[in-house]
């Protein structure tokens, strides 16, 4: 594919001025290729869509550009001047400013003592805070959101707000190009409206704004421009309003993608889980529902309204309140450990910090679950462990060099295929999947969608019944396309589970956001 | 590779630093038997360290433990009780304190620094009370030739039986923690506790075996320090919680956790051994083997974090 020119919209006086030059980055790590000759040209007033699997060179990029990593190679200009920055500071100060996936404020300090940390204004050694409150003031008003007071401490904002804190911290140092990675991830559906409005307010100030993200649609919805990356190079680019979701995803894997989510024959078999009035510490608030082998039952709703909540209840994670699991044959409440042996498993939403134990290996993480009939007498030998380990590497074609890798090196992809094999290896009935394509790549995303299909219309295993699996998600086409009946959860609150036919995004968002639906 | 290697190499380094250097008499077996001896105490209860440190732990209760332990087995030994018996009892009551510890991080959810800060002065106190706030002498036995200079007749051994049974039980350690459920389960809840309790492990108990053995490991090596001096000194190995840990930090293990190793922990202990035996032999005061202790420690984390941070160029 050969790249098309990147050209901006005209601004107002008919020029269009271009904010930020990148001509032929490379850089290496050691034998590693990260980036090779890339190319990226923004312009002010516009959003730029930086898109591109795991692994791509993106974050590499975002690096270099923020003066983390230095260039091999490579030139950059930011308004036509020579730009090299040699550490983020220095960076900063240039008017280059990151805002990451995983916030980076700090808790304990306020509003203010956050927008301004690293370049309190002082004199003679002693912080001004009149001119920090005056300045952090500044910089929310300028944001559209003058309500927020400059004196609270972070830790008492919502996600939205802190996000916000974020974006003050760049305009009050006079940002000129704003790099946003992945800021819808931890984000509501309302919240990303209005991070969105605030996007092209930003915009219209003539920021130059670098949009990271893996939703294609939101990605249509907010950017001007795209520029796809793909194993460290530039693959092309163009104005947002010509390409179409499949071109760039195209361009993203290098391949056609045509079926997305694939749907063998499915036949609901016997329920496997039935949960009657369920009810949590706070979440869920007496929710029931039934899942059957050979089936795909989906859980809609926004962030906070209790999916997760409701998964860890089954496996035991939470206490509950009042009302009753069956799983199989067996009643009531239970640890983690006795749901496992009865054949359930959770992926969790949070791999990180929950689902692997990323400094350990692929063969820990894969078989702790497990660890029995990995050697004599109760023994785990480290190559059974290994060869149970290869496997399900093998099977769902994850990228390591061996079982013993540190987890940690792993891409998000790659990482969330070795927390599904954990349920696989430990040949569980029930799968609970807490967002299982949450932050990982288009490609990986559509092995598990074919890996979800073959374990419940029981095809790929000869003599072993269909699993059944219960999935969260955020993701409404997802959602729509993997799962056989859906869901919504609202408020703590679980709604019927209707056949997906019966479901659209617009429906869903509309019970999700607590609207009423005629029965 | 290197990882595993770093601190034996630094062992070797820091050995043949002085051997060239000091007097001959550093040089001698006689010396190295010595420093054997002199290590075995504080590295039986680096073993038992480690496994904690693994887990994401501390226990600083070990000093006033191994205290304890002297202390139990000189008034039995002076009631005449056997030595076997006075020995296990020691350690038995050792490990009674770590399940102390345990069940106070686990069940009453203290951080294990302010839970072992408080058994720390606990059993301190208890040894005090037993000794009658004295050294308690106790009677010759056989106990005391566990970890004295071999007699030209036992030559055969090559290293007095204390030191043949820290090693066995080294060799036994390293082992559990590779090839045992129970050592995949500490390395998992030092790992990541979250991702344990969802794969099932049992977290609490889990948490007190590793504080047991932390508790019979610094009950071994209060049998050991009695069977130097022969006297049970209820005052003896204040601070010594701080060599212990210092030598499992030397060895590799990280205080937050998943990491660390039996090998590592034991090569910590020489290495401070090592100094402190050929700075005496060069005639230098002791706040010089304080000075480059505390370098090493420092050196060997700095180094550490500094390969971290090398390898993980992404």
């Amino acid at each position: 594919m050969a790249e098309a020119p990147v050209v901006g919209t005209p601004a107002a006086d008919g020029r269009t001025k271009t904010r930020l030059e990148m001509h032929g980055v490379s850089k290496s790590f050691g034998a590693t290729v990260a980036l090779d000759d890339v190319d990226l040209l923004v312009e002010a007033g516009q959003v730029h869509a930086l898109v591109g699997e795991n692994g791509a060179g993106k974050s590499t990029l975002m690096k270099v550009l923020s003066g983390a990593h230095p260039a091999d190679k490579g030139r950059m200009a930011l308004d036509g001047e020579p730009y090299a920055p040699r550490h983020p500071l220095d960076a900063r100060q240039a008017g280059v400013s990151m805002i990451y996936q995983e916030l980076s404020l700090a808790p304990h300090l306020s509003v203010a003592e956050n927008v301004l940390l690293g370049m309190e204004p002082s004199r003679g050694g002693v912080i001004d805070r009149r001119e920090m409150r005056r300045r952090t003031k500044d910089a929310l008003r300028q944001l559209g959101h003058g309500d927020i007071s400059p004196e609270t401490p972070v830790y008492r904002l919502g996600m939205a707000e802190r996000q916000l804190v974020e974006v003050a911290r760049a305009i009050a140092v006079g940002c000129r190009v704003l790099v946003l990675d992945e800021p819808t991830s931890s984000l509501t559906q309302k919240d990303v409206a209005r991070l969105f409005a605030l996007i092209r307010r930003l915009k219209e100030q003539g920021l130059a704004i670098i949009y990271i993200s893996h939703f294609i649609e939101e990605l249509r919805e907010i950017a001007d421009q795209f520029t796809v990356l793909r194993d460290g190079k530039t693959i092309g680019g163009g104005k947002m309003g010509n390409a179409t979701a499949e071109k760039i995803v195209g361009m993203m894997v290098g391949r056609e993608i045509d079926d997305l989510y694939p749907r063998s024959e499915r036949t609901p078999g016997k329920a496997v889980l039935t949960i009657d009035e369920l009810s949590g510490e706070r979440k869920p608030r007496a929710a029931s529902l039934t899942l059957h082998r050979g089936e795909v039952l989906g859980i809609a709703g926004l962030v906070g309204a209790g999916r997760t909540e409701l998964m860890r209840a089954l496996f035991g994670l939470d206490q509950i309140r009042s009302g009753s699991i069956q799983l199989a044959t067996f009643v009531g409440p239970y640890s983690p450990n006795r749901r496992w042996t009865q054949g359930l498993g959770l992926v969790s939403e949070d791999r990180q910090g929950e689902g692997l134990a990323t400094s350990m290996s692929v063969a820990d993480n894969l078989t702790l679950s497990e660890l029995g009939g990995l050697g004599p007498v109760g023994m785990i030998l480290p190559r059974e462990q290994d060869r149970a380990t290869q496997r399900w590497v093998d099977k769902l074609r994850i990228r390591c060099d061996s079982p013993r890798q540190p987890v940690s090196r792993l891409s998000g992809g790659n990482q969330q295929k070795i927390a599904l094999a954990r349920l696989l290896h430990h040949n569980v009935d029930v799968l609970l999947l807490d967002e299982p394509t949450r932050g990982i790549d288009v490609g990986s995303k559509a092995q598990i969608y074919a890996l979800i299909d073959e374990l419940t219309c029981g095809s790929s295993e000869p003599g072993h019944e269909p699993r059944a699996v219960l999935m969260v998600s955020s993701y409404l086409p997802e959602l729509l396309g993997v799962c056989d009946r859906i869901a919504v959860m609202c408020r703590g609150e679980l709604g019927v589970a209707r056949p997906v036919s019966e479901w659209n995004e617009q429906l869903l968002m509309f019970e999700a956001t607590g609207g009423e639906r005629a029965a | 590779m290197i990882n595993k290697l770093g601190p034996l190499l630094a062992l070797f380094a820091i050995y043949g630093f002085f051997a060239m250097i000091a007097p001959a008499s550093f040089r001698t077996t006689g010396n190295l038997e010595l420093m054997a001896i002199q290590t075995a105490s504080v590295g039986t209860a680096a073993i038992g360290m480690t496994f904690i440190i693994m887990s994401a732990g501390i226990d600083l209760s070990v000093g006033s433990i191994v205290a304890l332990a002297s202390v139990v087995i000189a008034v039995l030994l002076r009631s005449e009780a056997p030595p076997l018996v006075a020995a296990l009892s020691g350690i038995g009551l050792a490990t009674l304190c770590g399940l102390v510890n345990g069940v106070v991080i686990t069940v009453f959810k203290v951080v294990p620094f302010i839970a072992t800060l408080g058994t720390l002065l606990l059993v301190r106190g208890v040894a005090l009370f037993l000794g009658d706030e004295q050294k308690v002498d106790a009677p010759r036995t056989w106990l005391r030739e566990l970890l004295s200079y071999l007699p030209p007749e036992r030559a055969w051994m090559l290293l007095p039986p204390g030191i043949w049974l820290l090693i066995v039980l080294a060799v036994g350690s390293a082992l559990m923690l590779r090839y045992t459920r129970l050592g995949r389960h500490i390395l998992a809840v030092g790992s990541n506790e979250q991702t344990a309790r969802l794969c099932g492990v049992a977290i609490n108990r889990v948490k007190i075996c590793v504080y047991m053995i932390g508790g019979a490991t610094a009950g071994l090596a209060g049998t050991m320090l009695f069977s130097r001096l022969n006297v049970g000194d209820p005052t003896s190995a204040g601070g010594m919680e701080l060599d212990v840990i210092a030598a499992v930090v030397i060895g590799g293990g990280s205080l937050s956790g998943g990491e660390g190793s039996i090998l590592g922990s034991l090569v910590g202990a020489m290495i401070m051994t090592v100094i402190k035996s050929g700075c005496t032999q060069f005639g230098l005061p002791t706040y010089t083997q304080q000075m480059v202790t505390g370098a090493i420690i420092v050196g060997a984390v700095a180094l550490d974090r500094l390969r971290h941070r090398t390898t993980r160029g992404d």
